[in-house]
This record gives C-alpha cells, sequence and structure tokens, in this order.
C-alpha cells in the first residue's frame, strides 16, 4: 500500500511539475480573487475586517475545487482507466498517494495565499505564521475528503459539475474550523480546540477513504 | 448487461494457453465489452467465465487484470508523462524490472522517442507504446481491441510479429477485429459476434 502510494503521489506531482498547471492557472486564479477580496472589503476594513479569514478560506474552497478536478482528470481520460486499471494497484495506496500529493500541492496553494492575504488582505504576518500548522491540516483534510468525492463523481461517471456540490457538504465544517482557527491566531481565542476537531476529521477522512476508495473506483 | 439490455449473450468459448482467438464483427458487435469483460473490466452479471483460473463472477478481478496486457482503442496513457516514464510507472506498479524498458521501447520503434512528452506522440506511436506497455509487463493473456487501427504498414507488421512471438511462448491473445487479420495470424478460433452473440464460430 505504501509503495503504491509513493509511486501514485510521485507520478501525480511530475505531471503537475511538467503540465505547469498549478502554476500558470490555478494560482494566479487565486491570488486574482484575493485581490477581489481585497478590493470587496474596501480599503478601509482591509486591515482590520474580521472577514478576511472567511474569504481566506473562501478562496481556498475554489482552489481546492479546481485543484480536485484536476487531480481527477489525469485518471479519467478515455482509455488511460482500463490501462492504469489494468495495473490492479491497491486502491488504499491510490488514494493515499492521490491525497498525499494533493496535500502537497495545496500547501504550496495555501502558502502562497497565506503571503497574499498579508500583502491584500492586510492580516498580521504573525498571526499568519501562527496560523499554519491549522491551515496545514485543514488543507490535508481537504485533499483527503476531495480525493474520496473526486473518485465518487468520476468512478461513477457522474458529470465532474457534480464535484462541487457533493463536496461543499463535507468541506464545509472544514472551512468553518479552518476560518475560527485562522482568526483565533489572528485575533486571539481558543486556537487549539477548531484545530483538533480538523485533525480528527483528517483521520476520519483517511479511514474511509483506505476503506471504500476501491468500491468507489469500481463502482 | 446494461440498463436493461444485455451486452454480451451466448457467448461461449474456451481458449487454450497459447492459442489466438479473434472475435469479428460490425460495430456495437460487442467485441470491446467481450475483451473488457475478459480483462476483469467489467463486471459479469449473469453467467459464468473464467480466465486464467480466475473466476470472472466472484473471483479477485484486480488480481486477474495484473496477469492481463490491454490495448484499447484509445491507446491513452498519462499525457503529460514521457514516454519511458509511463512505462517506468507500469513496471515499478508491477514490480517488474525497469531494464526492460529500453529494450521494449526499441522493439516497438519508440526508442527515439523515449524523452517525448505522451501527448505529442501521434496515433500510430501511442498504439506502440501501448504494445510497448505490454511488453514491460508481460501479461499472461493479451487482450487487442481492433490492433491494426491507425497503423501504417510497417507497423501493422511489428503487432502481428509480436503477437506472433507471445504465442510462441504460450502467451494466449485474443484480439478483435473488424476485418479479416493478416495471413500469417492464424486464429485457433473465429467468433464472429453481432448483438453481443455469437453468430458465426470457426
Amino acid at each position: 500500500m505504501i509503495r503504491t502510494a509513493w509511486l501514485v503521489a510521485r507520478k501525480d506531482l511530475r505531471i503537475e511539475f511538467r503540465s505547469r498547471v498549478l502554476l500558470w492557472q490555478v494560482t494566479p486564479f487565486a491570488l486574482l480573487s484575493l485581490v477581489l477580496a481585497g478590493l470587496a472589503l474596501g480599503p478601509d476594513k482591509a486591515g482590520s475586517s474580521s472577514s478576511a479569514p472567511g474569504l481566506f478560506y473562501l478562496v481556498v474552497l475554489f482552489v481546492a475545487l479546481s485543484v480536485v478536478q484536476r487531480s481527477r482528470s489525469l485518471e479519467s481520460a478515455p482509455g488511460t482507466r482500463a490501462s492504469v486499471a489494468t495495473l490492479g494497484l491497491d486502491p488504499a495506496g491510490v488514494f493515499l498517494g492521490k491525497s498525499l500529493a494533493l496535500t502537497l500541492e495545496l500547501w504550496g496553494l495555501g502558502l502562497i495565499l497565506l503571503i497574499g492575504s498579508v500583502l491584500f488582505l492586510h492580516i498580521a504576518l504573525i498571526g499568519a505564521v501562527k496560523a499554519l500548522p491549522s491551515v496545514a491540516v485543514t488543507l490535508g483534510v481537504m485533499s483527503t475528503a476531495g480525493t474520496i468525492y473526486g473518485a465518487l463523481t468520476t468512478g461513477g461517471e457522474g458529470p465532474v459539475t457534480l464535484l462541487p456540490l457533493l463536496t461543499l457538504p463535507a468541506f464545509a465544517p472544514l472551512l468553518v474550523a479552518g476560518e475560527r482557527s485562522l482568526s483565533a491566531a489572528l485575533y486571539g481565542g481558543a486556537l487549539w480546540e477548531w484545530w483538533v476537531i480538523v485533525v480528527v476529521a483528517l483521520v476520519a477522512y483517511v479511514a474511509v477513504g483506505v476503506a471504500v476508495y476501491g468500491v468507489l473506483e469500481e463502482s | 448487461m446494461s440498463g436493461s439490455f444485455p451486452l454480451l449473450a451466448g457467448l461461449t468459448f474456451c481458449a487454450q494457453p497459447g492459442t489466438l482467438v479473434v472475435l469479428r464483427g460490425g460495430n456495437g458487435a460487442g467485441k470491446t465489452s467481450a475483451l473488457r469483460l475478459l480483462g476483469g473490466l467489467e463486471r459479469l452479471n449473469g453467467g459464468s467465465g473464467r480466465v486464467l483460473d480466475i473466476d470472472l463472477s466472484s473471483g479477485d478481478r484486480r488480481g486477474l487484470r495484473r496477469r492481463v496486457g490491454w490495448m484499447g482503442h484509445e491507446g491513452s496513457f498519462y499525457e503529460d508523462l514521457t514516454v519511458r516514464e509511463n512505462l517506468e510507472f507500469a513496471a515499478r506498479s508491477l514490480g517488474r524490472p525497469v531494464e526492460d524498458i529500453d529494450p521494449a521501447l526499441e522493439r516497438v520503434g519508440l526508442g527515439h522517442r523515449r524523452s517525448t512528452p505522451t501527448r505529442q506522440l501521434s496515433a500510430g506511436q501511442r498504439r506502440r507504446l501501448a504494445l510497448g506497455w505490454i511488453l514491460v509487463r508481460r501479461p499472461e493473456l493479451w487482450l487487442l481491441d481492433e490492433p491494426h487501427a491507425a497503423l501504417d504498414r510497417s507497423a501493422r507488421d511489428l503487432v502481428d510479429q509480436l503477437v506472433l512471438d507471445a504465442l510462441s511462448v504460450g502467451v494466449t491473445v485474443v484480439v478483435s477485429a473488424h476485418d479479416q487479420l493478416d495471413a500469417r495470424l492464424a486464429p485457433d478460433q473465429v467468433l464472429v459476434l453481432s448483438g453481443g452473440r455469437v453468430v458465426e464460430e470457426s
């Protein structure tokens, strides 16, 4: 399982490195969204508004959906599914590998978004640094949940436009917990309580993914 | 079965190791469905079947797939990986030696293309890559879906020679085709399909 996970993660990351889709398409979109969010707040409120964490995670949601769809599209090209299916890869390993690659990609984008939030939403740099662990874990859970729901939409040959609709209920509690954690890091409050919720969600999604990913792929 | 009508019905045949079976028929006759079923890519919803001693209804379909070489219409791979990287992924997934990759690429005429991203390959070159994928994997059963489609004369000869080589070492080959195969390939069985049924057998 671990060997398969490593193979799949390395393959997905290599494809991203080659295609530069994250660099030239998703990153500019993410930064432009942050700029628009900053403009929506207005120059007077940007630095002090408590909306900044929510706007940060709203952009994270858009970015996560793009990256999850991109990850699934790698596997769902005509013929690729059949070719790769004949490799008989361990589905739990595929799930872990795709989740790992997605997590690393989202970490990179999350870091850029945090820096962008300091620049465009004028959040405090020290608060952004304090929020790094909670943001990292939240993005990790979104990756694992996104991998599961991505397989649900393409494995069942449902339209990929279903992905945002299906993932939103899964992402919503994570976004709330992440937003509260970021708020606590920026403005004070109970940081660890929300952080623990996200960690529990991570464990749950990893367990569910390992157990059901094969079924979703076969469906 | 799919929806309310069977994709295949009344398809009965037995292929011995090292034999060539040809499935012939027009578009929609059920050739590809039959191949996918044999490769464990589709679930058997009725009837019974065993491939490489694995039951198609209740057996380990993932285990079956690992022992099957598949060449579909599309010959699709990871577009942003190079030719060699695609084969390396297949070899490592199955625990095959990566040293086999370069000889396989030379064999299928893609030795000079090993560092080319797959998206830059022509349709014929993709089919050659699919053959290289099979050679690296060394499967016990080859399932070739219209292997001559989109190929020039030399590539068709290459396919035929590789099939002959595989048969000579005891690999079973099942091929779907619209038309007659090259005279060099003498099938042990020919099943003509129409509407998911065998209408002629020889």
